[in-house]
């Protein structure tokens, strides 16, 4: 029908499937995506830092004008349209076919790395193209976690260019962002990488440079080769160790009180950047359900509980009872991590009384999971058993590994973003989050506010919640919110049709807000 | 006692909700609409994609039966107030002991020559919208008609799917029976800024049949004619009353109640949009259809009916919009041209797409009402001004306080004084910043 058009948009607001622009910005990326496909499957490809580089900018650019395209064509505000009826982004087949595909790449990664090309005698595939990089880096040969790495940075970058643009009228989202593209590729990605390719001397192993990833998210920061490798590196090993127990003790502790986790959560983490950035097509997919809440409840509080006992357990068995031998001997250990955990159980109880949801039952089990850590390992230690625990400490180490390293956040965590959202490991399963979660809703300053009676119950809050928490249950009651789960993205107030939502940090009144309906309709006197 | 609720929109799952926490009282909703309770303003959001009814559901399903709230998913077609009946189209008659009546509205119709043509509709009901989800397909153009809230929504809603949009609008300038001037031609350029075919002072003169009971286009006062699927009827909407008149119960425009909420029979009561009271507050108006108003008269019908005698006071008003992606939040009373003995002071950013506007007393100079576009603002700090009849200076010395912006967004605190300076010659220094202590030492 050749009607004229009268509609003056510049958006081409006839157009119901992809415009040109759009098209070429795909092609472009797909050259690139075939590039690596096909160095994957082994063909040969000659002058491999060409194709890598070529493939690596096809991929970017490809990614970046097609977002442009999106975004940049129509004016400023939420850009949400859509997001229910795309395959990709409601569980339909192309979100199955990306969850399948992401989560077999892991499965590669983590247990068949040589069919990803990972060869000792001379890498060939996909990992061989990375070589010239990671010569140039760090003078070595690429390993598959290096390709990983490389891949994992330049989706935070890109898509953190995109979310960017998405969210252009939204200052916080804009720093925010800027944030964690800038702590994974200086922090994660390029210092590790520099500093390890300084080290000429051949005897200095590899240990964890990332000044940013802490116990215990980093559970694999006290076991024996780690810290063994950091104390024989010198002064740059003691002071990673230095800033490692600071970072946990001292400084994450104070950042949290003063901004709650999201100083960590959302603004500087490599798993939450990658959900921020990549993950932010997938955030409303989360469950909201008050089950899923229940569950989660439970499963990250055992996972912190498990990497609290394993860490015990290994450090236990790696020391001796001679003073003369150890700085710290496994008497002093066991009194030092004994002091810890009953300072933290009354510090748990010192905050937790000022709190008016508190729930007897968290309570009661959270003592009652102090006094079974600390009896067994006391029973262990009076009996002289060489472990901590009945569990000989390299098991524990091998599970944690294989089922909370490997499988929780890799494989459910990244492979999963099409089908369960885009935070499920920070949500059921990161020991860093229930950790800083657990500060956070003790005694931190964060909170979201809400705006008087403005809330219309909507829901785009909660639908847009990566964390699955129900933020619109407390804004129609005109409640402040305080989740210990809350990563202070900020999605939630930006979606927010009706102003209704502000993250903030202050330093009164925490509790008085979350308890009480805030309740303006009825008069006080007549109400009570 | 059996309380029996007609219609499961905010303001009767709110009476329900209170009924339950003050009481033991068996309750009822009955709904033809929707099995659960869903937020009636966001139906946008499932045209458009954002969410599934389900995310629009503020209550999880198991809500309901662990508390004790039955709903009944059935039309009532005749109330028999004689005999506290209520005749039902399929299931059994429901006796009840009291009854809310919280129906809600029904879309104007004008008497065009063509409004019940099939593909004219207006957007108000789940149904509505399953109608409007059905014209869509295949849809070349639609024309909506009305400036007001559903018309621009409707226009937003069509617009995210790439469907063009003819807006024809009665008056000269956007929604300009409720906003001010700056206001509404902000809106005006947003409007044409997405694309939307605005057509201000044009009236709809009649709606085209195709010849088999279809519109396929319309006709303007300016005698153009248009050709579309889909006629738009958003010219307001009125209580949606007509199977109770006739009746025992008093009705004019809607039903009257008294400040107890209750209707010319004891024992039955009415809530929300359908509602329209006997002796509205100064400045306000009997009949409001608003979310607030219909979720303040839940709260309060509730304490009636459970024997606590509250009268509805609807304090200082305040209602929020957002017009494609400008947010507008309103406190106090804001008419669209300035009371007399009133002043106004209205600062625009230069962008164009944020404003502020504050009407107050010409001689006492306290504030009466505020009017937000594009910026967020406190309800509770904007309402203790209003209530507390602060004057103008104090408050733009203190208005970063109320300031509700994210985090690192540029605040305009001294443009916004330094204007006012300009105009009325003080010197003002602005003071508080954005912080929620103060603030909270402030509302407390």
């Amino acid at each position: 029908m050749s009607e004229s058009n009268q509609s003056m948009s510049l958006g081409n607001p006839d157009s119901t499937t992809l415009d040109l622009v759009q098209k070429i910005a795909a092609a472009i990326g797909g050259l690139g995506l075939l590039i690596l496909l096909v160095s994957w499957v082994g063909v040969d490809l000659p002058n491999k830092g060409f194709w890598l580089i070529i493939s690596l900018i096809t991929i970017s650019l490809g990614t970046t004008l097609y977002a442009y395209q999106t975004y940049l064509n129509s004016p400023e505000g939420v850009k949400n349209n859509g997001v229910w009826f795309r395959s990709l982004t409601n569980r339909g087949l192309i979100g199955w076919i990306a969850g399948i595909v992401i989560t077999g790449f892991y499965i590669c990664l983590y247990w068949f790395p040589q069919l990803v090309g990972l060869h000792a005698s001379g890498n060939i595939g996909l990992v061989a193209l990375f070589d010239p990089l990671s010569q140039l880096l760090k003078g070595v040969p690429a390993s598959q976690w290096f390709v990983y790495g490389t891949l994992y940075t330049m989706a935070i970058l890109i898509f953190g260019i995109k979310f960017i643009w998405k969210y252009r009228h939204n200052r916080y989202q804009v720093i925010r962002t800027i944030s964690v593209m800038f702590f994974q590729t200086f922090f994660a990605y390029l210092i590790p990488e520099i500093i390890e390719s300084l080290n000429t001397s051949t005897n200095i192993n590899w240990f964890d440079k990332d000044l940013k990833n802490m116990w215990p998210l980093d559970y694999d920061f006290f076991f024996k080769w780690h810290m063994d490798n950091m104390t024989l590196a010198g002064k740059l090993g003691t002071v990673m160790l230095i800033f490692g127990l600071l970072m946990i003790f001292v400084i994450s502790p104070i950042l949290t009180f003063k901004f709650g986790k999201r100083w960590y959560c959302s603004w500087v983490c490599g798993c939450g950047g990658l959900a921020e950035t990549a993950g932010d097509s997938f955030r409303h997919l989360s469950d909201k359900t008050l089950r899923a809440w229940r569950i989660e409840r439970w499963v990250i509080h055992l996972v912190l509980l498990f990497s609290f006992v394993m860490t015990i357990a290994v450090i236990y068995s790696y020391l001796g009872n001679d003073p003369n031998q150890y700085y710290l001997t496994r008497s002093g250990f066991t009194i030092l991590t004994t002091a810890l955990l009953l300072a933290s159980a009354g510090a748990y109880l010192f905050f937790q009384r000022k709190q008016k949801d508190q729930q007897k039952n968290t309570t009661y089990i959270i003592l009652g999971a102090v006094l079974f850590i600390l009896g067994l390992y006391l029973v262990n230690y009076f009996s002289g058993s060489g472990s901590a625990y009945f569990f000989n400490s390299e098991k524990l180490k091998s599970w944690y590994g294989f089922y909370i390293g490997a499988i929780f956040s890799g494989i459910i965590g990244v492979g999963f973003y099409p089908i369960l959202g885009s935070r499920v490991w920070c949500r059921f399963g990161c020991p860093m989050a229930a950790l800083l979660g657990i500060q956070q809703k003790l005694f931190s300053r964060f909170r979201i506010t809400t705006n008087g009676s403005q809330c219309i119950s909507c829901g785009n809050c909660s639908t847009y919640c990566e964390m699955g928490i129900d933020v619109r249950s407390y804004a129609q009651k005109g409640q402040n919110i305080v989740r210990a789960s809350c990563v202070g993205c900020g999605i939630c107030a930006a979606v927010c049709p009706r102003g209704v939502l502000r993250l903030e940090n202050g330093s009164i009144d925490l509790y008085e807000k979350t308890d009480d309906l805030h309740n303006i309709q009825v008069p006080k006197s007549s109400s009570s | 006692m059996h309380v029996a609720i007609i219609g499961n929109g905010v303001s009767g799952i709110t009476a329900a909700r209170y009924i339950r926490k003050l009481s033991d009282h068996k309750i009822t909703v009955i709904s033809s609409e929707s099995d659960y309770f869903f937020s009636r303003t966001a139906l946008m959001y499932i045209y458009m994609g954002h969410m599934r009814l389900k995310d629009t559901q503020p209550y999880e399903d198991w809500f309901w039966s662990k508390n004790r709230i039955e709903l009944l998913k059935d039309h009532v077609q005749e109330v028999n107030f004689s005999n506290n009946l209520l005749k039902m189209q399929t299931g059994p008659p429901v006796r009840y002991d009291k009854l809310i009546i919280a129906v809600g509205s029904s879309s104007n119709k004008f008497g065009w020559p063509g409004q019940d043509l099939d593909r004219v509709q207006g957007l108000y009901s789940l149904q509505d919208l399953q109608l409007m989800e059905q014209y869509s397909q295949g849809l070349r153009r639609a024309v909506i008609v009305g400036g007001g809230l559903i018309g621009i929504e409707m226009a937003e809603m069509l617009h995210s799917r790439h469907i063009p949009v003819t807006l024809l609008v009665r008056e000269k300038s956007f929604w300009d029976i409720v906003m001010p001037a700056e206001e509404s031609a902000m809106i005006n350029r947003h409007i044409l800024e997405h694309g939307i075919d605005l057509r201000l002072g044009t009236e709809l003169k009649e709606i085209i049949d195709d010849g088999s009971g279809k519109a396929c286009g319309v006709v303007t006062n300016l005698e153009e004619e248009i050709d579309c699927q889909l006629v738009g009827l958003t010219a307001g909407v009125h209580p949606n009353v007509d199977f109770l008149r006739d009746n025992q119960l008093v009705i004019q425009k809607g039903i009257l109640v008294d400040d107890f909420l209750q209707t010319n029979i004891p024992n039955v009561f009415a809530i929300g949009d359908c509602a329209q009271m006997e002796n509205p507050k100064p400045g306000r108006r009997p009949v409001e259809a608003i979310w607030y108003t219909g979720r303040m008269m839940g709260e309060v019908v509730a304490y009636n009916i459970c024997g606590q005698q509250v009268p509805y006071d609807p304090g200082i008003w305040f209602n929020s919009a957002k017009f494609l992606d400008i947010e507008y939040q309103v406190y106090g009373e804001m008419p669209a041209t300035v009371p007399e003995g009133q002043s106004t002071f209205y600062w625009e950013h230069p962008g164009g797409k944020s404003s502020i506007r504050i009407n107050y007393e010409t001689q006492t100079q306290h504030v009466k009402g505020f009017n937000f576009m594009g910026t967020r603002f406190r309800h509770e700090v904007c309402e203790k001004w209003i209530v507390e009849k602060t004057p103008i200076k104090e408050v733009l010395m203190n208005f970063a306080m109320a300031n509700f912006d994210p985090e690192f967004y540029k605040e305009y605190h001294q443009n916004i004084c330094q204007e006012y300076e300009k105009i009325s010659g003080q010197v003002m220094t602005s003071t508080k910043s954005r912080n929620w202590n103060q603030v909270f030492e402030f509302i407390k």
